[in-house]
C-alpha cells in the first residue's frame, strides 16, 4: 500500500517499554466509583437515577442529552450514594453519580447476553453502539454513533482502525491489539457494515511488531481488511495526519474526515463497539496504562469507568515519594493533575507518573524566531506568530493565522529552544476566539 | 546654477498652485470643536466609553451621539471642560465609581494547590483547573489587570493580590473585563466598608481554602443597618446604596470586612501597603 509522509512531526523518547510487555490485569472493584455524567465531547448526559437508588451493572444512569451525546451506565452493581459535583481530570468540577459497589457485580437484565450479528442492518448496529454509550476511546471521546451517521450525500469509502498509539508511554491500545485482536476486527467489521464500507485499514506504528503480527494473523480470511505498519513519528495517530499518511487525502480546514470519505476509529472504540453489539455490554470499563518512573509497578489495568486515580495508582503499587507530576493521558497531550481526586473516564487512556528529577520548571523566554516550530507543526501553522499574537492579546490576528486548526499535539512546544509554553498559548487563543464567537452569535 | 534655481522655483510655484486649488476643491468640513474636545479628554485611549479611542468619542460628543459626560475615565472634571466647549450646561453625573478587588486571600492566607508553570497571565492560568489558588474564586496574582490598567492605578502586592489605588482609578472598568475570575467590581468611591471575598463555597470549604474567607456566618448582616449586607449563595455582599458604619468591620470573625477611605492619597496608599507588610486593602 502506498503511504504518504505528513509534514512536520517529532521523535520524542517513547518510553513504552515500561508497560508494553505487561499483560492487562483486571482491577478488583474499588470502594467507590465516580461516574461523571459528561463522558463525551458534546452535550452531557441527563441523570435518570437519584441518590439512594440501587443499580445493577450496565444499568442506564444517564441518558443522552442530545444527538451529540451518549448514555452513561453503572460500571458495577451497588447504591448511588451521591449525585454531586466532583473534581474531574479535565479541569472544572463535573456532576457525577457516586456509586458504592455492593461487591456482587450483578449485570442488569438484558445486558451481557450474546446476540448473533449476522442479520443486523446498519441502523440497528448504529443504535446498539449508541445505546452502549460508545465514544472515541483514543482520548477525544467524540460519540461514535455520530461519526457513523454521515449526512445525506457524503459517501465514506475507507475505514481506518487507528492502532498507531503514537503518544509516548501509553500502551493500552498495544495490549488490546495483542490480547483481543479478533474482537477489534469484529468491531471494525460491524462499524464497516454500519457505514457500508468494504475497505478497512488497520494502522499500527512499527514500534509494535508483536501487535502488527497479531493483527495480521487475525485478518486472515477477511476480505477487504489490511494491516499497515506505519512509520514511527509523532503525531502519526492524529486523525488528520493518519488519513493523509494512508490515503494522501487532506481534511479541509474546519472540515471533518467524512468530507473526504474517510472514517477513523480507535482500536479501543472498535472493541467497545463489538462488546456493545455482540454481548449488549455497555462501555463500563477500559484498559488504562498506569506508567512512568514514578509508579512502583507500571502496567496495563482493566478498570471500571469511575475508578478514582488514587485507587488506580494504589493498585499499581503506589507512587514513589519524589513523584513530581501526574498526567492524565500521555506526556504530549495529557493534562497534569493537581491531585489524584479525579476518576477514570471513557477517554482516559493512561496515567503517567514522572519523578521529580524528570520534571522541568521553565519560564518561557521570548521567541527568537528560529522557525523550528514551523518545521514541526503537522498542521502547517505558524505557532511562533500565533503565540506572539496571543501574548499581545491580538486574538483576531491569531484567528487569521488559523489557530482554530491547531490540534494541540505539542510538537511546537517540544522543539522550542526558548521553552515557550506554546500549547498553552494556542489554547488561550482558541478559548478567546470561541468565547467571542459565542457572544456575537 | 541659475537655471536650476529658476526651474525648481517654477516647479514649486506650479505645485503650490495645484495644492492650493486642491485644498479648496476637496476641502473636508470638520467641526473645530472635535479637536478641542479631544484635547479636553484624558487622552489615554482606554476604550472604556465604547469607542476605540479619545478622538472617536470626541467626534461622537460633538455630533451629539452621546452625552457630555460619556467619558467614564474623565469624571466630572472632564465633563465640565467638554460642556464649556460645547456651550451646554453640565449638571454633574452619577457618583464616582472606582474598581475594587474583592479578594483578601494573599499567598500567606490562601496558599496554592499545585505548582503552576505556565504562561504568566491570569486568563491563561484560569484555563488550567481554574488556577492554582486553593480557593477557586480567588485572585490568581499574575497581574493581568495591573498590566491592562491605562492609568497605572493598580499594583500587585508581594503576596500575589491585585489592589486598586482609589485616587488614581478613573473607573474605566478595563480591569473588571480583564479579570478571568470576575472578582473586580465597581464600587462607589465614597463608600468605605467592603467585604473582600468572592467565594461562594460553603463556610467550611471556604475557611479551609483561605483564612480570610467569608464563611457566611451572617454576623455582619445583623450588625449592619437593615438591607446593607445580605448573604447570596454563601457570600456576604454589600449593598452600596446603604451606608455601613465602620464598626461593622470589627465584627467579622474572619477579618474579611475592611475599611478603605476615599481620600487615601496616592502616596498614602502605597505607604499603607508598606506599613501593613504588603497586606493592604
Amino acid at each position: 500500500m502506498k503511504k504518504w509522509r505528513f509534514f512536520g512531526g517529532i521523535h520524542p523518547a517513547y518510553n513504552k517499554d515500561m508497560a508494553c510487555s505487561q499483560a492487562t490485569v483486571e482491577m478488583p472493584l474499588p470502594r467507590e466509583l465516580v461516574v461523571y455524567l459528561s463522558q463525551n465531547l458534546g452535550a452531557p448526559s441527563k441523570p435518570v437515577v437519584k441518590k439512594g437508588d440501587t443499580v445493577k451493572k450496565g444499568q442506564l444512569i444517564g441518558e443522552a442529552g442530545g444527538f451529540v451525546s451518549t448514555p452513561v451506565h453503572a460500571p458495577a452493581s451497588g447504591v448511588i450514594t451521591a449525585l454531586e459535583k466532583r473534581p474531574s481530570p479535565l479541569g472544572d468540577d463535573m456532576t457525577a453519580a457516586v456509586i458504592e459497589p455492593d461487591g456482587l457485580d450483578e449485570w442488569a437484565e438484558g445486558c451481557n447476553v450474546e446476540r448473533s450479528c449476522e442479520g443486523l442492518d446498519a441502523g440497528r448496529i448504529k443504535n446498539l453502539i449508541h445505546d452502549g454509550g460508545v465514544v472515541g476511546m483514543g482520548g477525544a471521546t467524540f460519540p461514535t454513533h455520530v461519526k457513523l451517521s454521515p449526512p445525506e450525500g457524503k459517501k465514506i469509502d475507507l475505514l481506518i482502525i487507528n492502532g498507531a498509539e503514537c503518544e509516548p508511554y501509553l500502551t493500552a491500545d498495544h495490549r488490546l491489539m495483542l490480547e483481543r485482536p479478533a474482537d477489534v476486527l469484529e468491531g471494525a467489521s460491524l462499524i464497516a457494515k454500519a457505514i457500508g464500507v468494504t475497505e478497512v485499514v488497520v494502522a499500527v506504528e512499527k514500534n509494535k511488531p508483536d501487535a502488527i503480527a497479531a493483527m495480521k494473523e487475525s485478518i486472515k480470511g477477511r476480505g477487504g481488511f489490511s494491516v499497515v505498519p506505519m512509520d514511527v513519528i509523532y503525531p502519526q495517530g492524529a486523525e488528520k495526519q493518519l488519513i493523509y499518511a494512508l490515503s494522501g487525502r487532506k481534511v479541509p480546514a474546519g472540515g471533518l474526515p467524512m468530507d473526504i470519505g474517510v472514517l477513523v476509529q480507535n482500536v479501543g472504540t472498535a472493541a467497545a463497539s463489538f462488546d456493545a453489539v455482540r454481548f449488549n455490554r455497555p462501555l463500563i470499563r477500559r484498559i488504562v496504562t498506569v506508567t512512568g518512573r514514578g509508579v512502583r509497578k507500571p502496567g496495563n489495568v482493566m478498570a471500571r469507568i469511575g475508578t478514582r486515580f488514587a485507587d488506580l495508582v494504589e493498585f499499581c503499587g503506589g507512587y514513589y515519594e519524589d513523584t513530581g507530576k501526574i498526567i492524565n493521558g500521555g506526556p504530549m497531550m495529557g493534562i497534569a493533575q493537581p491531585s489524584l481526586e479525579a476518576a477514570l473516564m471513557k477517554g482516559t487512556s493512561g496515567l503517567v507518573l514522572l519523578r521529580g528529577g524528570e520534571v522541568g520548571q521553565y519560564v518561557g523566554d521570548p521567541c527568537i524566531r528560529c522557525g523550528r516550530c514551523l518545521e514541526a507543526c503537522p498542521m502547517h501553522l505558524n505557532p511562533s506568530a500565533i503565540s506572539i499574537f496571543t501574548e499581545r492579546m491580538r486574538f483576531e490576528d491569531a484567528a487569521q493565522f488559523n489557530v482554530m486548526d491547531c490540534i494541540e499535539c505539542g510538537c511546537c512546544a517540544y522543539v522550542c529552544p526558548s521553552r515557550r509554553p506554546m500549547v498553552h498559548h494556542m489554547r488561550r487563543a482558541k478559548a478567546e476566539i470561541r468565547g467571542k464567537s459565542k457572544k456575537t452569535g | 546654477m541659475l537655471t536650476a534655481v529658476i526651474a525648481l522655483g517654477a516647479l514649486a510655484l506650479v505645485a503650490a498652485f495645484g495644492l492650493a486649488v486642491a485644498a479648496r476643491a476637496f476641502a473636508v468640513e470638520t467641526d473645530p470643536r472635535i479637536e478641542l474636545v479631544e484635547a479636553a479628554l484624558p487622552g489615554a485611549n482606554c476604550g472604556a466609553c465604547g469607542y476605540p479611542g479619545c478622538s472617536g468619542l470626541a467626534k461622537a460628543i460633538v455630533e451629539g451621539k452621546v452625552e457630555i459626560g460619556a467619558c467614564p475615565a474623565g469624571g466630572d472634571g472632564v465633563a465640565e471642560a467638554v460642556s464649556k466647549i460645547m456651550g451646554v450646561s453640565y449638571r454633574g453625573g452619577g457618583e464616582r465609581m472606582v474598581a475594587m478587588v474583592l479578594c483578601g486571600g494573599s499567598d500567606q492566607v490562601a496558599g496554592k494547590r499545585f505548582l503552576y508553570n505556565g504562561v504568566r497571565d491570569c486568563s491563561s492560568a484560569a484555563l488550567i483547573f481554574g488556577g492554582d489558588k486553593n480557593c477557586r474564586y480567588g485572585c490568581l496574582g499574575l497581574g493581568t489587570c495591573v498590566g491592562i490598567c491605562p492609568f497605572g492605578a493598580m499594583i500587585m502586592l508581594p503576596g500575589g493580590l491585585a489592589r486598586v489605588d482609589p485616587v488614581k482609578c478613573t473607573g474605566c472598568g478595563k480591569c473588571v473585563d480583564a479579570c478571568p475570575k470576575k472578582i473586580i467590581k465597581m464600587v462607589p468611591a465614597r463608600r468605605a466598608v467592603h467585604i473582600l471575598c468572592s467565594s461562594h463555597d460553603k463556610g467550611a470549604v471556604a475557611k479551609k481554602a483561605c483564612a480570610k474567607a467569608c464563611i457566611a456566618c451572617g454576623k455582619c448582616v445583623k450588625t449592619a443597618p437593615q438591607g446593607a449586607i445580605k448573604i447570596e449563595d454563601f457570600l456576604a455582599v454589600v449593598n452600596y446604596d446603604v451606608e455601613i458604619p465602620e464598626e461593622t468591620a470589627g465584627e467579622c470573625p474572619m477579618n474579611t470586612i475592611v475599611v478603605r477611605k476615599e481620600g487615601t492619597s496616592d502616596t498614602g496608599f502605597l505607604d499603607s501597603v508598606a506599613a501593613a507588610g504588603g497586606d493592604a486593602i
